[in-house]
């Protein structure tokens, strides 16, 4: 049983049972993150399939104890971008999917300004909105973010920095359009929500 | 080196966390210079809760069985295989 560090490991059932615990786990973060790069839930929700099951073929070449989410994460954006670049006709539609995706919220529910953060982002530009996404909510270090985007470190760094000054500038400006709904108002509701959030946390 | 020197001057280690800032925050009402400031800084956080919330709304849902459906597909066709 001596280990030959040239040779390939073989993978033995155990492993692959690891691997897809961890996988299985990291499901509901994989949805999260396309749901927030392509349009419907249905088409975010292939696209975390396709990127789940990419990840799975892929087992082999990844190593145990390293990082699965930003390594998945990784996979799902090449999934996405890839995509993107066969169908022309998609790019056209990219910015009616990301309005639709990230206003269209059938809840009545939903909190106002979660709706008025959805529209924001809506507007920032896409590597922006990503990047923004993987540090601010999707808990990366800004070096995790850089190499699932495949980008410099200091570039994810001015990129959320650029991002979150949009974003807060179009909410205090309320350059969205929502029912006329005058300006201040989403920051105002997002300061008030943050407030009885962070009390409960 | 650098980070010795730090240490040695008594800095406090660097946070990557705002969480722990936005319980910490002080009294937004302490007219300050620096007011104007903290507020900007408090809407920042203000934003990165809602955004981890928006985030976390989808992470919270039932994944559909479609998921493990066709990695229980994949899984057990790779021990077919071999």
């Amino acid at each position: 049983m001596a280990a030959d560090p040239a040779a390939r490991p073989t993978r033995s059932a155990s492993d692959d049972e690891g691997f897809k615990r961890e996988l299985v786990q990291l499901i509901p973060h994989l949805r999260a993150f396309a749901r927030t790069l392509c349009g419907d839930p249905a088409a975010a929700d292939d696209l975390a399939q396709d990127a789940m099951m990419k990840a799975w073929d892929a087992r082999a070449s990844f190593q145990m104890g390293t990082n699965m989410k930003a390594w998945t994460f990784m996979i799902l954006r090449n999934q996405f971008y890839s995509e993107k670049r066969r169908s022309w006709r998609q790019s056209q539609l990219d910015q009616e999917a990301a309005e639709r995706t990230l206003v269209a919220v059938d809840d009545p529910e939903a909190p106002v300004a979660l709706d008025e953060l959805r529209q924001g982002l809506a507007m920032l530009p896409a590597e922006q909105r990503e990047a923004l996404i993987l540090v601010g909510a999707g808990g990366f270090a800004y070096e995790e973010a850089a190499e699932i985007c495949d980008c410099a470190v200091g570039t994810v760094k001015s990129r959320v920095s650029r991002a979150r000054r949009a974003l807060h500038a179009i909410l205090e400006e309320g350059s969205y359009d929502r029912d006329g709904a005058s300006a201040g108002d989403a920051m105002r509701a997002i300061l008030a929500d943050a407030e009885r959030l962070s009390t409960v946390r | 080196m650098s980070d010795d020197e730090d240490a040695i001057r008594g800095r406090p280690p660097r946070k990557r966390n705002a969480d722990s800032m936005i319980e910490n925050m002080p009294a937004p009402d302490s007219r300050k210079p620096s007011a104007a400031l903290d507020e900007a800084r408090l809407r920042q956080q203000a934003i990165g809760v809602r955004l981890r919330q928006m985030f976390d709304e989808v992470v919270n849902e039932d994944v559909p069985d479609e998921f493990l459906d066709i990695l229980r597909r994949a899984d057990s066709k790779t021990a077919e295989n071999g």
